[in-house]
């Protein structure tokens, strides 16, 4: 009732939510039960490719959310993800136990190179699935609600705001590096071996990482919509477009921002959960204030405001990204760098401004 | 004696020293320790190369000969021989035939003193200095002697010091306890790190209760001002990261506070700054040391030349939706990375830095000032007062300040805003530009350099106030500086996450920074 | 809040928090003294103004004389340097920031009208509609019949009936105004604040708005800015005339227009 009310009107949405259904049924399909010689095979690079992109789009929808439906440029989303991230990367680390180089029981290899005798407290309770998975929701959301609250109370909005979000992510960047914070530094968490008594490395875990992403894409797009197509929603672009006015007829704005915002990084979050055990490493490189920024010109290339163009753009520009880094490893920055420029002056609405049937506005 | 040498020079105490020579060749080594104290006492110049001679190992002694005492390198042959007194040449022999000058620990004290009295009568003040000060690091009551005789007639005031401080030392170490009670009072305040040494010898060897009581308390004193001179390096390293901060924002400042957008390829105007710099010092070899001045109105053209290229291009059609000219800045950021990347060179190039930019300025024996940060702190201070007048003088600036207040009203009154906007931009480009050529003296100039100041300098910006240049002149100075005194006990990127986070905080308390902008339309 | 008192105070020696309190009960809003500066300039000097309950006030002045500053400073937008202002009896609105002084029940219409450009008319009055604006209730609202009923009874009072499913932002000047005077109604404010309602509005629209404004005397009060003196003339009980930031007289439309004082500041310099 709630879904279909949600999806109303939204065409693309249904097209795009139909699309992902299909893929997922028949992917997982085609790669464990079609023989290798078959043409119709598709690779388990293909279908750890593809789940690495579906988290890739719900970070987008995330993004867009707040972008699109709230007027927020966070430029520290990336920040979230990686959060989640290392949530998921915790836990698979303390699934390795004795199998590390050092064979010890406790102690990740890491800790054992530094010399360090127990876990850090904060290490504790991510041998757990659902302590972890339960991390990987809370940490970024609450990190996003405190620094949200401290920013919208302080009314700071705009290119200040999107830079603050990118300070943010520095920051945290900066942190990471450190070997003391006890997150493996440079080099970050790696080795993964099982995630829930799956072996990471079989076709058949790989596939059932992929079916999770899809579902947690579809998931999260239909909450997204929920949000937006209900009287929040509203609130959220009458603040995005008149923010002064939304407070004179007495709506809290900062707490629908801080609301929003939290519930954006918790999806962030998830998404990084889920694409950490699919790429088998989480390092600092993923606070990098470039990757957060990137991810926003998914979303522009997809269309804003719309959250099934954020789906496409993160689809489109990842698959752009991995073809032509093959071809043209140097180029690649010069392609992104024009796709910032050319996005923003010719194609304000993104590939979902072509489609007809979006209402007026 | 020594005043005696100094008098008839060449005259009086060659006599002293052709007798005390032979002394050196003696078998047993206290008479050599007398013939070495001989000679040091000729205060003769021709005696200091023969100690120096024998210390090294050079002097030799031969049989059946004149001069029985003879200076020796190796060669070919085996030794070349020359008379220590008038450096003739005495051809080349077989080490066989002579016999090295044996040594022992005190016999090369005694040379030492005996060297360092010689030298500390040189004509070179420099010299002299230097001899008193290896005097006290391993002083005899003789050594005390030749240095207060010394100091009788010291003209030169830096020698004087430098004797007066080597006295003190010496006699910490070999005098009375009146002299050594003396000599703390002297020592008290020395900022040189021998009398910090000396002091916290005496003091861990002394008996006389006064004597180490005052040594503790002028080790005390020595110790807090060192504190306050640490403080003031601090202090210096903070303003000379200040003046980068200042430097790299003042631009972003002047496109902000103007029009509103956020420059992300503010630090890679930076870079091409930077880069110029380089290209002008391959295109100009062999005059590095007037480099940048080539280098510096360059890179204001070529980054400006960039930054207007960007306005017309890009930046014109996005005004009023920043968000969008955040993100296409950005991309033209990545793009000018890679242009470079392509063109030069995907690693750090080389800048040279000139020779008047080396070296430091010492204010005390504790503290010393490098001139490549001197000159680029005044460097930045001199360019944010061009550009203040700029903005305060020039016809420019005020059309800039009556775009910045109210764009719709200057376009009303005449003012042609698409002009100003390309002229801002720029001028704040070019400010870049010449940004990165101060840069280039600092750190590496590589495609990526550009990055790392973008977020530092638009917290200037924030905490500075926007469209104010006193505020980003404070804001990056007060930045700088807060980095580097929490850089000690914080460690470096602590201490920038906690300058992030106190920005984060800071604008809950001003959210419109420390010089806000005022009036209606800053009401957004 | 302790130092704005006894900054009032010091503005006004002799008097305490209590007597000021324990004015006549029926009034609405008490404006007490309040300056505000700007760099120095004074929009506000020492204002003081009150409201009754159920009462409809015009206000006029010259432009600049502090109008929509008093507003701003009623609102929350603005906070003054020195003064008191209390709705009712107990609520100190300098405590409170924009949304909660709307939620205590004041509405605004600005003098530029902004409205929800994005939103069709419908949702704008929806958005304005009175009732529970914390997060969790929006998430989960629905309209009831009563409430649409109301919208549509609104929508019809504004004249916007057949415009209810366009953007706002496709609205005309006038039709515009009209959609902020009805998104003031859906509030249900007891205090409106009405900034330059007419503005670029026909005769016969001034006519239409001047109803609607008598129509809510008594169960609301109305404070309106305007310029127009025919319009102003055509509600008015009580006029008062601001003029650089303070009071220069209040009476009925006719006593104002003959105070010779008045008269200088419109005719006169
Ligand atoms: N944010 C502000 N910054 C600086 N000055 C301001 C600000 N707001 C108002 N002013 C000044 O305060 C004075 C009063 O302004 P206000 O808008 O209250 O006048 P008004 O009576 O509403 O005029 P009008 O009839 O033209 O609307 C004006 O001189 C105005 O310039
Ligand atoms: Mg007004």
């Amino acid at each position: 009732m709630g879904i279909v009310k949600a999806l109303k009107g939204d065409t693309g949405g249904q097209v795009m939510l139909a699309v992902l259904l299909v893929v997922t049924l028949v992917v997982p399909v085609l790669n464990l039960a079609v023989p290798e010689t078959s043409f119709w095979h598709v690779s388990t690079y293909t279908v750890t490719l593809l789940g690495k992109y579906l988290t890739y789009a719900l970070l987008a929808v995330a993004v867009d959310l707040v972008w699109g439906y709230l007027g927020i440029l966070s430029l520290g989303h990336g920040a979230f993800f990686a959060l989640g991230g290392y949530a998921m990367g915790m836990y698979l680390m303390r699934q390795i136990g004795d199998r590390g180089v050092y064979g010890d029981p406790i102690l990740p290899d890491f800790m054992v190179f530094l010399n360090w005798k127990e876990l850090p407290w904060f290490w504790n309770g991510f041998d757990m699935f659902w302590f972890a998975a339960l991390m990987a929701i809370l940490v970024p959301g609450v990190l996003a609600y405190v620094f949200g609250y401290l920013a919208f109370r302080s009314r700071v909005t705009g290119v200040y705001l999107s830079i603050i979000t990118q300070a943010l992510t520095y920051a945290l960047m900066l942190a990471f590096f450190r070997n003391e914070m006890g997150f493996g530094g440079n080099n970050g968490l790696t080795d993964f071996k099982e995630l829930l008594g799956f072996d990471l490395q079989s076709d058949g875990t790989r596939a059932g990482l992929f079916m999770a992403s899809a579902a947690a894409l579809a998931l999260g797009y239909l909450a997204c919509r929920m949000i937006v197509t209900s009287r929040l929603g509203r609130v959220a672009v009458a603040i995005r477009d008149a923010e002064s006015r939304t407070r004179f007829i007495g709506y809290r704005v900062e707490r629908v921002k801080v609301a929003i915002f939290a519930f954006s990084a918790m999806l962030a979050g998830v998404a990084g959960a889920l694409y950490v055990p699919q790429v088998g490493i989480i390092n600092p490189g993923e606070f990098s204030p470039l990757n957060s920024i990137e991810l926003v010109i998914w979303v522009a290339v997809g269309g804003r405001a719309t959250l099934y163009g954020a789906v496409v753009g993160a689809l489109m520009v990842n698959y752009g990204k991995s073809t032509f880094t093959a071809m043209f490893p140097e180029a690649w920055l010069f392609a992104l760098g024009a796709l910032f420029v050319l996005v923003t002056l010719l194609l304000p609405r993104g590939i979902a401004g072509w489609l007809p049937a979006r209402r007026a506005g | 004696m020594i005043l005696a040498g100094m008098t008839w020079w060449g005259t009086a105490a060659a006599g002293a020293l052709e007798e005390a020579l032979p002394g050196l060749a003696d078998r047993a080594f206290p008479a050599k320790q007398q013939a070495v104290q001989a000679l040091a006492a000729t205060g003769d110049s021709r005696a200091l190369p023969i100690l120096e001679a024998l210390l090294a190992g050079d002097l030799y002694t031969r049989e059946a000969a004149d001069p029985p005492l003879v200076l020796a390198r190796p060669s070919a042959a085996g030794l070349r021989l020359s008379d220590p007194l008038t450096g003739v040449d005495l051809g080349e022999v077989e080490r066989a035939t002579v016999k090295k000058i044996p040594l022992n620990n005190a016999l090369r004290t005694a040379l030492r003193g005996g060297i360092a009295a010689l030298t500390l009568s040189s004509p070179d003040p420099a010299v002299r200095s230097r001899a008193a000060k290896d005097l006290m690091r391993d002083p005899s009551p003789e050594s005390v002697t030749a240095l207060r005789a010394r100091l009788e007639q010291e003209q030169d005031a830096a020698v004087r010091t430098t004797l007066v401080l080597a006295v003190a030392v010496a006699d910490l170490r070999v005098g009375t306890p009146e002299a050594r009670l003396a000599a703390v009072a002297t020592l008290e305040g020395s900022l040189y790190p021998e009398a910090r040494n000396g002091l916290t010898t005496l003091i861990a060897n002394e008996t006389d209760a006064d004597v180490k009581a005052a040594a503790e308390r002028a080790l005390t004193a020595i110790d807090a001002r060192l504190t306050w001179n640490a403080r003031a390096e601090t202090l210096f390293f903070g303003l000379s990261l200040g003046s980068v901060l200042v430097l790299a924002a003042i631009g972003l400042a002047i496109t902000f506070g103007v029009m509103g957008v956020i420059n992300m390829a503010h630090g890679e105007l930076m870079m091409l700054g930077a880069y110029t710099t380089y290209l002008v010092q391959q295109a100009l070899p062999g005059w590095v040391d007037y480099s940048l001045f080539v280098a510096i109105p360059a890179a204001f053209i070529v980054s400006g030349l960039f930054g207007i290229a960007i306005e017309r291009t890009v930046i014109r059609f996005l005004y009023g939706r920043p968000l969008e000219t955040l993100l296409a800045t950005f991309g033209i950021s990545l793009i000018l990375q890679q242009l470079v990347r392509t063109t030069i060179s995907a690693q750090n190039v080389a800048v040279e830095n000139p020779s008047w930019m080396s070296g430091s300025l010492q204010i005390n024996p504790a503290l010393a000032l490098t001139y490549n940060r001197l000159y680029i702190l005044a460097f930045a201070l001199l360019v944010f007062v061009a550009l203040l007048l700029i903005l305060k003088r020039t016809a420019l600036g005020l059309q800039v300040r009556a775009v910045s207040q109210n764009r719709a009203m200057a376009r009303a009154m005449g003012v042609r805003s698409a002009r100003v906007d390309a002229l801002t931009f720029g001028l704040g480009a070019g400010i870049a530009g010449v940004a990165g050529v101060a840069l280039s003296q600092l750190t590496n100039v590589g495609p990526n350099m550009g990055q790392a100041y973008i977020i530092d300098s638009f917290m200037v910006v924030v905490f500075g106030g926007v469209g104010n240049l006193w505020g980003t002149l404070i804001g990056g100075m007060t930045l700088g500086v807060a980095n580097k005194f929490m850089e000690p006990w914080a460690g470096a990127v602590l201490a920038k996450i906690l300058v992030l986070v106190f920005i984060i905080l800071f604008i809950q308390k001003r959210p419109r920074g420390l010089f806000p902008q005022r009036g209606r339309a800053a009401d957004g | 809040m302790g130092g704005q008192v006894e900054r009032w105070q010091y503005l006004n020696p002799g008097k305490t928090l209590a007597e000021t309190l324990d004015i006549s009960h029926t009034t609405l809003l008490y404006v007490e003294g309040v300056t505000v500066s700007f760099d120095g300039f004074r929009a506000l000097n020492d204002l003081s103004f009150y409201v009754d309950v159920g009462e409809l006030r015009c206000v006029i002045g010259p432009n600049g004389a502090g109008k929509t500053t008093m507003m701003d400073v009623i609102t929350g937008k603005t906070r003054p340097d020195a003064g008191y202002v209390f709705f009712g009896q107990s609520i100190n609105l300098l405590e409170l920031d924009e949304p909660r002084i709307a939620q205590a029940g004041i509405g605004r219409k600005f003098q530029k009208p902004t409205v929800f450009e994005q939103h069709q008319v419908y949702e704008n009055l929806e958005l304005a509609m009175a009732g529970d604006k914390r997060v969790w209730p929006t998430l989960t609202a629905r309209l009831s019949g009563a409430q649409r009923d109301r919208i549509d009874e609104v929508l019809g009072i504004i004249g916007l009936r057949d415009h209810a499913w366009r953007p706002a932002g496709a609205l005309s000047h006038g039709q515009k105004q009209w959609l902020e005077i009805g998104m003031l109604l859906m509030q249900d404010p007891l205090l409106l604040l009405v900034d330059e309602p007419v503005a670029g509005m026909t005769h016969q629209e001034m006519d239409r708005t001047a109803e609607l404004l008598l129509s809510l005397e008594g169960k609301h009060s109305v404070v309106v800015v305007e310029h127009d003196m025919d319009f102003v003339r055509s509600i008015a009980k009580r006029v008062t005339v601001l003029h650089q930031g303070s009071v220069l007289a209040e009476g009925s439309m006719d006593e104002v227009q003959h105070d010779p004082r008045v008269v200088e500041v419109y005719l006169g310099e």
